[in-house]
């Protein structure tokens, strides 16, 4: 009886282990089934323009056969870039503050609160740029106001929340013993912070913005509201812009044959490069706890 | 060239990092009161209670509430246990190893996919291969996949932070493993659990892009799963964005800022009750 029972146990453990190791990797899975699916809706379309040609032609124009995306690439790279100019000052800045230079009960109700303003949806954040940013641009600065600066206005405030918190991490987590030794050489805080801190932090604070690159770049709802989606090439700041993402978001409901595939090709375009920005963020991240 | 004394240098420069701070405070504050200001006085029980009509022109926002609690429910009762059972077998089952390191980067590869790409993958995996349509099922599986890191995270971290003293008085009295992680190690570790699953609920409320392509957008109370629904996200974003009403689409941003910063805010006093718990 009592070996019958054991053996039942040993059973039942040996197929929970089973089931858990199968269970373990869902999250691969679905990566690799999203990659697959992505890849056999787009990559026969990409194959058969040639990727060149989709990067590279500058017309988009559906309805007669021209599938270049180029000036949307062009636009996610400016809007992105735009979006780390307006947040990776303020982001970073607003680190150190809260890592270095506030009290630590301060700091852990305003990290929270930043974090907390993280979870706001994308749809609010570009609602406030259509109703408050673009007017202002149109007001004072020219152009239709849904533009490339609207959008990287708005994103750099989206990604605020990410760069201030992995980067607050990263300042805290180097050692004590730095600051203990650069302030007993007699350097003053912002001596020991902006010398040696921030040299212990790079990488963290280095993540922080990969990270935040690839959550602009992939940014979707609050880009269409705010940048004015022609899929044109921009030659000023105060021009609308098309970005891949929105792209792929404004014509999906839409489209079909031909078109379609066209736009699970910028789905890929936009995938290759999310996956590219994702293996340097986690490459540099490792880098730094191996600090 | 006289030198400026140090101490000038670090004034000036921590008045420059205040500054900073106070501003993005201020403009995140007035993101959330602007929103409330112009949105709260259309809330009210007949607005939450109400159907709309006209597109949304008129009336309330009920079934798009509904949605927006059915969605995340379909996608947290599908990713809980895969992500709970990762996170288990990460902490109790097996040593560092080549596979875990697969498994730690596909979770951190698919926590950096835009939610754009979950729509798209959602679209053409559930909605046409697997033939569901635009229903609630395609939506919370979608979401399902979205959220996983985020569960697979949080449980790893609430089940590594139970003392291994616990284990071991456990297993000490004879448990199997499985009685230990079903009997001592997850109920100690279900606050930090729960957090995920709040965290990962306010995801799931305030996504827009990879629900509009699977869950579609139907103004109507779902009878079945197999049903089209439309989340507050999505109708937000149809209101405001065809210009439909913009009243209307105020309250529901009010509504839904609202809940999330509600969620958020639970889910960090829980987390922090458990860590005050833990480090005594």
């Amino acid at each position: 009886m009592a070996i019958a029972g054991r053996q039942v146990k040993a059973a039942g453990e040996k197929s929970v282990q089973w089931i858990l190791r199968t269970v373990a990797f869902s999250a691969m899975a679905s990566l690799l089934l999203i990659a697959v699916f992505i890849l056999k809706e787009g990559a026969p379309f990409l194959l058969r323009v040639g990727p060149r040609n989709f990067l590279f032609f500058s017309l988009w124009d559906p309805q007669n056969g021209c599938f270049g995306v180029y000036p949307m690439v062009v636009a996610s790279v400016w809007v992105t870039l735009g979006a780390m100019l307006v947040g990776a000052p303020f982001g970073i800045a607003g680190a150190i503050f809260l890592a270095e230079f506030v009290p630590a009960g301060v700091m852990r109700v305003i990290k929270p609160t930043i974090e907390l303003l993280a979870g706001i949806p994308s749809v609010v954040y570009g609602f406030i740029g259509v109703m408050v940013v673009a007017p202002l641009v149109r007001d004072h600065l020219g152009g239709p106001g849904l533009s490339l600066l609207t959008a990287s206005v708005i994103l750099g405030v989206m990604i605020l929340p990410t760069v201030i918190s992995i980067s607050t991490d990263a300042i805290m987590s180097v050692p004590n013993s730095y600051r203990e030794g650069a302030l007993a050489l007699g350097a003053t805080r912002w001596q020991s912070v902006h010398m040696v801190i921030l040299k212990g932090a790079r990488s963290g604070i280095m993540a922080s913005l990969i990270l935040a690159m690839g959550r602009a770049i992939g940014e979707t709802m609050a880009v269409i509201m705010v940048a004015g989606n022609t899929p044109r090439l921009p030659h000023s700041v105060l021009d609308p812009v098309r970005t891949l993402t929105a792209n792929i978001a404004l014509e999906m409901g839409f489209a079909t044959g031909l078109h379609r595939q066209a736009l699970f090709a910028t789905g890929v375009v936009l995938f290759v490069i999310i996956m590219i920005l994702n293996a340097v963020a986690l490459s540099v991240m490792k880098r730094s706890h191996a600090e | 060239m006289p030198r400026i004394p140090p101490r000038y240098t670090q004034t000036f420069a921590v008045s420059i990092l205040a500054a900073a701070t106070a501003l993005t405070l201020a403009v995140l504050g007035f993101i959330i009161g602007f929103v409330l200001e112009k949105g709260l006085p259309v809330v009210g029980l007949d607005f939450l209670l109400s159907n709309p009509r006209e597109m949304g022109r008129e009336g309330g926002i009920f079934p798009t509430l509904i949605g927006t609690v059915l969605l995340p429910l379909v996608a947290i009762v599908i990713a809980l246990p895969l992500g709970v059972g990762t996170a288990v077998h990460l902490t109790e089952y097996t040593r560092e190893s080549r596979a875990t390191r697969v498994i730690r980067f596909g979770t951190d590869c698919l926590a950096g996919i835009p939610s754009i790409i979950f729509g798209l993958f959602g679209f053409i995996f559930f909605v046409s291969a697997l033939k569901l349509g635009w229903c609630v099922l395609s939506g919370g599986l979608t979401l399902a996949i979205m959220i996983l890191p985020t569960i697979i995270r949080t449980s790893e971290e609430a089940i590594r932070a139970v003392p291994y003293s616990y284990r071991e008085v456990s297993y000490s009295l004879g448990a199997t493993r499985w009685q230990t992680v079903a009997g001592v190690v997850l109920p100690n570790a279900l606050p930090g659990i729960v957090t995920g699953v709040m965290l990962s609920i306010g995801r799931c409320i305030g996504e827009t892009a990879a629900v509009i392509f699977t869950a579609g957008a139907a103004l109507r109370i779902p009878r079945s799963l197999f049903d089209s629904v439309r989340t507050m996200s999505v109708h937000f974003y149809i209101l405001a964005r065809e210009g439909i009403s913009s009243e209307k689409a105020y309250g529901t941003a009010a509504v839904l800022v609202i809940a999330i910063l509600l969620i958020n805010t639970l889910s960090y006093w829980i987390m922090h009750q458990f860590l005050a718990k833990r480090s005594r």
